[in-house]
């Protein structure tokens, strides 16, 4: 037995993500002015002025290579940096330092470090920097309409709220082909659930006609959407990864749990409000609503977003924040939904009992796979468990993810459809098939299988699992 | 003013030479024929029945005055009653005794839909006992008190043949029953009490009319609504069966010839005659529906009026496309899901009629007749053809409501199992599209509410040029369709360039055209 040092891995981790525009500081002693946000922020001014200045650099120096596309990513040993521009002349870098493996050292020297280079991909973390963008703008629009509404103060003061807190929130240990895609779990519903979903939203739209959109949610996945894909696609990443989890331990918790949320004492419906008043009883209680910005026929539109839950169902209408919404206005909307939904909350879960004891275990996942459909931005992946903020936990082994990151950079790089096999270490076999604009992922585990064999499981599960989508062979 | 009215007298009454000093007027209401017997028969007898065509007319010897007149069923047999206790064949025909009864009888009523006599007994004469004729034998049926609203002591005849009338309401035969009470203040005013006889079973008093007026009163019944006249107000108003609902009064409208409305000389048969012997008119009663529209405000209850009337079809598309301008969708919702419920029983009638005459076996010896379609089975191409088609293209709503009612619709169906017609996912498809909504179209084809087949995938490919996920869910609609193998080859040979034309789709060897609708070349061609 070893003297008990053993190798330890480290995952990859933020160093550091700024926020600047060069137009800001161009001249000689004004570098200051160009950085609108730094992360940590206890770094010295120079030292500052220093990474920020280099990145501007890079990326001046690359544009001679190629105007239209300059640097993405700068690759150096110990981390690397990504570059992102969101609207013209602002700019977000993230550094993350690669992972690295410390070896113990004989001989009592220092530990030998082994930075991992290859192991994070671009295309991840590239995704991680554009969602940080979305989500920023998802709840404070872009930093043009800052700039508009109250110049350099007002927009370094927003960055300043808004990421303090988001970045804690980053698990960059945790990223991979997802965050890629960054898709939407569908809910699977027969036809006449579906059918009672959309008149009940059609029914709510009308009789509240300050609804602008309805979003229809169930398990933490997506059944209806009203709002365009790339608002959907933001505030569903939102929703699940943020706003339910806060919301469910509580529910989850003993019934005598201090955590248990107040309930409203209304016996007729099991529904409430996630966002804004938390208790309609008391008329003292004050109540906000989380606003957010969607895209409009003229650039944005600035939204309230009420979410309101009842079981596993949960429902989010947006109206313009222009109108104020008052108590009544949501005593209005709790006694009109709350039994509705209710009642359409236990519909689902009858129904997909009803369905899963129809399909019976033949369905279960025996396969280890990851969908996904650019189109409607479909995802499902059966290698990724619990989803909630802090963790995504994945029963594949993170080389096995990496290879299907790779896989998928070189799909990126061709329009054609194409399917490729890689066998990976030990008993496992990758596949990766790329169809229109469908991507599937499977990850086999053989003994002794050969090239024809995964084929033909592949081929399979195609037939099982997708047999109503047209892949082509 | 007119045009409220829901109840008229036929266009074309059928016209007798009007009672006089020479001329007798009798009615047959078995045959529904008139006879205007002219001095005692010598100058000639008339008889018009229900079409002018039947008119017969005749000469027979004055042998004192006729009491009373009828004709067999085809006019085969002539029978005249001079005295009251004979008639008189002229034709000489042999008479059979079938069958007697002796009772103590007051009076008697007679209907010829269902060939049941009603005697009225015992001294306060509501006790009645009904006979019904079946197959030339004569079955008694178990008798039933009528409650009267005042018990005369001592007792007397407290029951006329005036205040009792037999109908055929859905089939069945009621005894209706005209109770008038006393003027006071607590009074209701008169009733109108239903008695239902059903052909094996006791009577039982089913439905109460609460008239609130007194005075003379007549009844008809049309179109299985129970119309009650009222003289001294000259209205009528109705009640239909079953439910008791308030008509509110309605005057029938001005006859084309001139006569005088509500004359006492009036008189009502069943079901629906009214004869006016000093004028010589005979008149059949007829409800007009599109008034009747007005009258319930809650469209639940005005459709379920409305699916039990007969020529309901189009008044009933009329109430469709009104209420889709005004009302809200659970009311729209509601409304489709009364029609398609009673859509589904005709399909489901029509069903078991095929799958018993495929099978040739028929159910207890008895031969399957096929189901009648009524005018209430609104099928899916009526309400496409007068109503959403046309609400559809409406610029006055908004298209967020325009689809909610097209989707309520396909809900409807889908909730009743009906199989939802294919054009009626193109309009669903072709408003999307006009609006630019794709991503809703989208989320509709990813859960298959928009079935699929091999036109709509078509139509879908001729997208594509707008809206280039089409492509894709054409492929998986063709794949789900009967020829999943070819469709490899299709997304091959998909000719790209021409839009304009016809599409081809090759499918294996054979090459179909699919034409595609006006409507989407249009569409697509203003939106590229």
């Amino acid at each position: 037995m070893a003297s008990g040092a053993q190798e330890k891995q480290y995952t990859p981790s933020l160093l550091s993500f700024f926020i600047y525009n060069p137009t800001f500081g161009p001249r000689e002693g004004e570098e200051e002015k160009k950085i609108l946000f730094y992360h940590p922020s206890e770094v010295e001014k120079n030292e500052k002025i220093r990474n920020v200045g280099l990145c501007e650099a890079i990326v001046q120096f690359t544009r001679t290579f190629c105007p239209t596309k300059p640097a993405k990513s700068l690759h150096t040993q110990k981390n690397r940096q990504f570059f992102f521009e969101p609207e013209e002349h602002f700019w977000i870098v993230m550094v993350v330092r690669n992972p690295m493996i410390e070896k113990p050292n004989k001989d009592g020297k220092p530990p030998a470090i082994e930075y991992q280079e290859e192991e994070i991909l671009d295309t991840v973390y590239g995704a991680v920097v554009r969602q940080c963008y979305s989500m920023y703008k998802l709840f404070n629009g872009t930093f043009g309409r800052a700039m508009e509404a109250g110049g350099v103060e007002l927009l370094i003061q927003k960055l300043e709220k808004f990421f303090y807190r988001y970045l804690q929130t980053l698990h960059l240990q945790s990223c991979d082909l997802l965050d890629v895609f960054g898709g939407i779990s569908f809910f699977p519903l027969d036809k006449m659930t579906y059918l009672k979903i959309q008149s009940f939203v059609n029914r709510v739209e009308e009789s509240l006609s300050l609804i602008k959109y309805t979003a229809f949610l169930y398990n933490d996945q997506l059944i209806w959407s009203g709002l365009e894909q790339d608002d959907m696609r933001i505030l569903y990443k939102y929703l699940t990864t943020s706003l339910f989890p806060r919301h469910s331990e509580p529910e989850l918790a003993g019934r005598d749990s201090p955590l248990r949320p107040e309930v409203t004492g209304n016996l007729l419906h099991y529904g409430r409000f996630l966002t804004g008043p938390t208790n309609l009883k008391d008329p003292e209680a004050k109540f906000r609503f989380p606003k957010i910005f969607v895209s409009a026929e003229e650039g944005y539109e600035e939204l309230h977003l009420i979410v309101y839950k009842a079981m596993s169902a949960a429902a989010c209408f947006m109206i313009s924040a222009t109108v104020e919404l008052t108590r009544e206005f949501c005593e209005q909307l709790d006694s009109l939904v709350g039994p509705q939904l209710t009642l359409l909350a236990s519909d689902i879960c009858e129904q997909f009992t009803i369905n899963r004891r129809i399909s019976g275990p033949e369905k279960e996942p025996q396969f280890k796979f990851i969908y996904f459909n650019h189109m409607n931005l479909a995802e499902k992946s059966t290698i990724h468990m619990r989803k909630t903020a802090s963790v995504c936990l994945t029963s594949v082994h993170p080389d096995l993810m990496k290879i299907l990151g790779d896989i998928n950079c070189d799909f990126a790089r061709f329009d054609e459809d194409e399917e490729i096999i890689v066998k990976a270490m030990t008993d496992y076999w990758v596949v990766g098939k790329k169809s229109d604009q469908r991507e599937l992922y499977v990850i086999l585990n053989q003994k002794n299988a050969n090239l024809i064999l995964v084929n033909e499981e592949v081929k399979r599960l195609c037939a099982t699992q997708f047999n109503n989508i047209f892949f082509l062979d | 003013m007119a045009e409220e009215h829901y109840l008229e007298l036929s266009e074309n009454p059928v016209q007798f030479e009007h009672a006089s000093s020479v001329n007798n007027v009798f009615f047959d209401e078995a045959n529904k024929q008139v006879f205007a017997v002219r001095s005692g028969g010598a100058t000639g007898v008339v008889v018009k029945g229900p079409d002018d065509k039947c008119s017969v007319a005749f000469r027979m010897d004055d042998k004192g005055e006729v009491k009373c007149i009828k004709f067999s069923i085809g006019n085969k047999i002539l029978a005249v009653q001079r005295t009251l206790k004979s008639v008189v064949f002229p034709d000489k025909r042999s008479l059979k005794l079938l069958k007697s009864q002796s009772i103590n009888v007051n009076w008697y009523q007679y209907c010829p839909e269902t060939a049941v006599i009603l005697l009225s007994t015992t001294v306060q004469g509501n006790v009645l006992q009904p006979f019904a004729f079946r197959n030339g034998t004569m079955t008694k049926m178990s008798k039933f008190e009528i409650e009267l609203p005042v018990i005369p002591k001592p007792a007397k005849l407290s029951l006329s043949e005036r205040d009792i009338a037999m109908a055929t309401i859905y089939g069945q035969l009621y005894v209706m029953y005209l109770k008038h009470h006393s003027r006071t203040v607590n009074s209701p005013g008169a009733e109108v009490v239903l008695y239902h006889l059903p052909r094996d079973g006791t009577c039982k008093k089913s439905h109460v009319l609460k008239l609130n007026m007194t005075g003379k009163f007549a009844l008809n019944i049309v179109d299985n609504l129970v119309v009650v006249h009222h003289q001294s107000s000259q209205v009528s108003g109705s009640e239909p069966e079953p439910g008791p609902f308030s008509g509110p009064a309605a005057v029938p409208t001005q006859p084309p010839v001139p006569c005088q409305l509500y004359s006492s000389s009036w008189s009502v048969f069943q079901p629906d005659i009214i004869i006016s012997a000093s004028e010589g008119y005979l008149w059949y009663l007829q409800v007009k529906l599109p008034p009747t529209v007005h009258l319930l405000q809650d469209k639940g209850k005005l459709m379920d009026f409305l699916l039990r009337r007969r020529d309901c079809k189009m008044v009933i598309l009329s109430v469709c496309s009104q209420s889709q301008e005004k009302a809200s969708l659970p009311v729209v919702a509601t409304v489709f899901d009364k029609l398609n419920q009673v859509y589904k029983e005709y399909l489901e009638a029509e069903q078991s009629y095929a799958a018993a005459t495929e099978s040739g076996t028929s159910r207890g010896g008895a031969a399957q007749k096929r189901p009648v379609r009524t005018q209430a089975v609104i099928d899916q191409s009526d309400m496409y053809t007068h109503v959403l088609s046309s609400f559809t293209e409406r610029k006055d709503v908004t298209h967020k409501f325009i689809i909610a009612v097209v989707m309520e619709y396909i809900r409807s169906l889908n909730q009743y199992q009906i199989t939802v017609q294919h054009y009626l996912y193109e309009l669903v498809i072709k408003t999307l599209v006009q609006n630019n909504l794709f991503y809703m179209l989208h989320q509709f084809l990813q859960y298959h509410v928009l079935s699929d087949s091999k036109p709509l995938a078509c139509l879908l490919l001729s997208l594509e040029s707008t809206y280039p996920p089409a492509h894709q869910l054409s492929l998986d609609m063709l794949k789900v369709g009967p020829e999943p193998d070819r469709v490899g080859r299709y997304s091959h040979a998909v000719n790209r360039s021409s839009r304009e034309a016809p599409l081809n789709c090759h499918l294996g060897n054979t090459t179909e055209k699919i034409a595609i609708p006006d409507d989407f070349n249009k569409v697509s061609r203003t939106l590229r």
